[in-house]
């Protein structure tokens, strides 16, 4: 075909597409030391990897969001309708039951269930809500390919600077990449 | 001045760190040391032994669940007027010892109790596993499981019924399945990134599928972290009322009913701290073994055992004092009923399972007044199943003693468990065992990351706020 062909010329010019360089080092420190710096001189698609959380880190790419809390907010408001209203249509409108001769709105009986189900739709907000927002599942993702990455999960911190920021260069980035200290500086391949 | 208080702070800090994790960790020690656990040892002898108790036990399960199915629940013990026999019994004292699970990985974790770190996993898994065998007792309890579905669940059916919600049985059931699944959620979300350290540790084919699925496509962004830990602490702040909630509204069967005994105000506070109490021993029947042939002891130290027997000694004295508290009610009441539920409690047909009671849940856990019991692993393991058997008589005490002898003379009774009551107890026991030994097989047994939190070199130098 002819666009694979187009496609194979391309990445021959210019080698295979990056996705961005991978600044690794060995402590938080440095780590953190290098997000700011990165985002002090401007590059907004950066991201640092640690294995574990490091609050600073995320601190040092302000942009970002998180509506974590508003989607737990609206899973506890929702589970709430859902249960109270549950309730009161089945015991008022649906089947009511004399019961004792309570009256059938007896709402106080109803606020455990309730409760339970705030509770429960607002887990799930928690749970999906924070995965969607991080994109997962994803199972492939470039900087996989980098054979260093795997240590992002037992020792060592990675900073991501992504070829689509429109400051990146090839020359300059890696030479301000270096420039941070790192342990190495590695090109990751889409 | 300011410099000599944050001195002394951090060599405070420096202190508490080095007592809840062994000299000489780095990152690459903790993640090694735990995930080759999975990944590359060959499993002890031990483990096989404790696989193969738990497998046996769990075949009893199935053959006393299959008979009770065949024939009915005429084969257990229970009878008008004790109806609620072991099944309650058992539902009871598994759920409670859920409890420990969630306190240690919810409410600890919001009073910022570092020590948590290296037990909060397994024990998570142990609320899990004892939420599944609680789960068992009321379904089958139900004698025709399979019509359980329009008795609980209100779903649009052809007899348009809907459940009783005014019950506080109905309310059991949203407790508890709600509890059940918030605690998957919480406990799932907690292995995301340590299945992706044995995703990326792995070198089997199978193991690195099977953990790279699992782990969804984790890579540790800063900016995953963040709504990742947003997302922790706030389950965590929902799991706090929700296992308060579950244990009260557990307490609500009986409390909500008339039976001397039963009603009483003092029962919801009561009944978390028995659970919280039951839950502790059981964690602490579990991890000196574990630790002990896993090699664990820099993980789980003796300041975390100590601390798991402080905690028992003071809920061990909320329950004892909801105890005392029955005695004087049952007296000051000056209800002819509730004095004789307790005349009959502690001198009638069932008396040697009340002193029982008394002993191991109030008078034996005062042995942890000292350091010397708190800090000794036997009397740690001996002390945590005299309790986890207190807390088992507590429940059965609760259960036939206020049944089998009521308000009318005429309908009194005796309550005897049988054979299949015993056979279904001990599955559940096999049930139990046979999920946390594959557990400790197959996922890391201690939340590798948060360990990764407590070591000194994961602090960030610089500005502190």
């Amino acid at each position: 075909m002819a666009g694979e062909s187009m496609h194979s010329v391309e990445t021959a010019d210019a080698g295979p597409s990056l996705y961005g360089l991978l600044a690794e080092f060995d402590n938080p420190n440095d780590l953190v030391r290098a997000t700011r710096q990165a985002y002090a001189a401007g590059y907004r698609k950066l991201d640092a990897y640690s294995p574990y959380p490091v609050e600073e880190a995320w601190e040092a790419i302000p942009h970002h969001s998180n509506r974590v809390p508003l989607a737990v907010l609206c899973g506890a408001l929702a589970g709430m309708c859902a249960g109270f209203g549950l309730q009161t249509w089945a015991s008022t409108m649906y089947y009511p039951m004399n019961i004792g001769g309570r009256p059938d709105l007896s709402w106080p009986s109803f606020i455990p269930i309730t409760f339970e189900l705030a509770v429960l739709f607002a887990s799930f907000a928690a749970v999906f809500g924070m995965l969607m927002m991080n994109g997962l599942p994803q199972p492939y993702h470039p900087l996989f390919n980098s054979p260093r990455f795997a240590t992002a999960s037992r020792d060592r911190f990675f900073l991501c600077i992504e070829a689509q920021d429109p400051l990146f260069d090839r020359q300059d980035t890696l030479r301000f990449l270096a420039s941070l200290e790192p342990r190495e500086v590695a090109e990751v391949e889409n | 001045m300011e410099n000599t208080s944050t001195v002394k702070e951090l060599s405070l800090a420096e202190r508490e760190r080095a007592a809840v994790i062994g000299p000489g960790h780095t990152f690459a020690t903790i993640t090694d040391k735990i995930a080759s656990i999975v990944l590359h040892e060959p499993s002890p002898a031990s483990w096989w032994l404790g696989l193969l108790i738990g497998l046996t036990l769990l075949s009893g399960l199935g053959l006393s669940v299959g008979y009770l199915l065949f024939k009915g629940t005429g084969i257990w013990g229970i009878n008008i007027p004790v109806g609620w026999g072991f099944a309650i019994i058992n539902f009871v004292w598994w759920i409670g010892i859920g409890h420990a699970g969630t306190l240690i990985s919810a409410i600890l974790l919001l009073l910022k109790q570092r020590w948590r770190t290296s037990i909060n996993r397994f024990a998570e898994a142990m609320t899990l596993f004892a939420v599944a065998c609680a789960a068992i007792f009321p379904v089958i309890h139900t004698g025709r499981p399979w019509l359980a579905a329009y008795w609980l669940f209100p779903y649009p059916n052809t007899m348009a019924l809907m459940p009783q919600f005014r019950s506080p049985l109905m309310w059991d059931v949203f407790a508890v399945s709600t509890y059940g699944t918030v605690s998957l959620l919480f406990w799932y979300v907690g292995l995301i990134p340590d299945l992706a350290t044995l995703r990326d540790r792995a070198t089997a084919k199978f193991q690195k599928i099977a953990y790279g699925i699992l782990s969804l496509g984790w890579r540790g962004s800063a900016v995953h972290w963040h709504r990742y830990e947003t997302a922790s602490l706030l389950l965590a702040g929902l799991a706090t009322p929700l296992v308060l909630s579950v244990h009260t509204i557990v307490s609500f069967d009986f409390a909500v009913s008339v039976i001397p005994g039963w009603h009483a105000t003092i029962f919801p506070p009561y009944f978390v701290a028995g659970a919280i109490f039951s839950g502790f021993a059981m964690v602490v029947t579990l991890s000196i073994p574990i630790r002990a042939i896993y090699g664990l002891q820099d993980f789980i130290t003796l300041k975390h055992l100590e601390n798991m027997a402080k905690v028992m000694l003071a809920t061990g004295w909320i329950v004892f004092y909801g105890y005392l508290m029955e005695i004087f009610i049952a007296w000051y009441s000056g209800n002819e009923y509730e004095r004789y539920m307790m005349i009959n409690r502690q001198m009638g047909p069932y008396a040697p399972f009340y002193w029982a009671l008394i002993f191991c849940n109030g008078i034996a856990p005062q042995i942890f007044w000292w350091k010397k019991a708190r800090t000794s692993i036997p009397i740690l393991f001996i002390m945590s199943i005299v309790i986890n058997i207190g807390m088992w008589l507590e429940r059965f005490i609760i259960v036939v003693t206020s049944l089998h002898r009521d308000f009318l003379p005429s309908s009194w009774g005796m309550y005897w468990p049988t054979i299949w009551d015993w056979m279904t107890y001990a599955g559940t026991l096999g049930l139990f065992l046979t999920l946390f030994f594959l557990f400790i097989r197959v996922l890391p047994m201690i939340s590798i990351f948060e360990m990764r939190t407590i070591i000194p070199q994961a602090k960030v130098a610089g500005v502190h706020k």
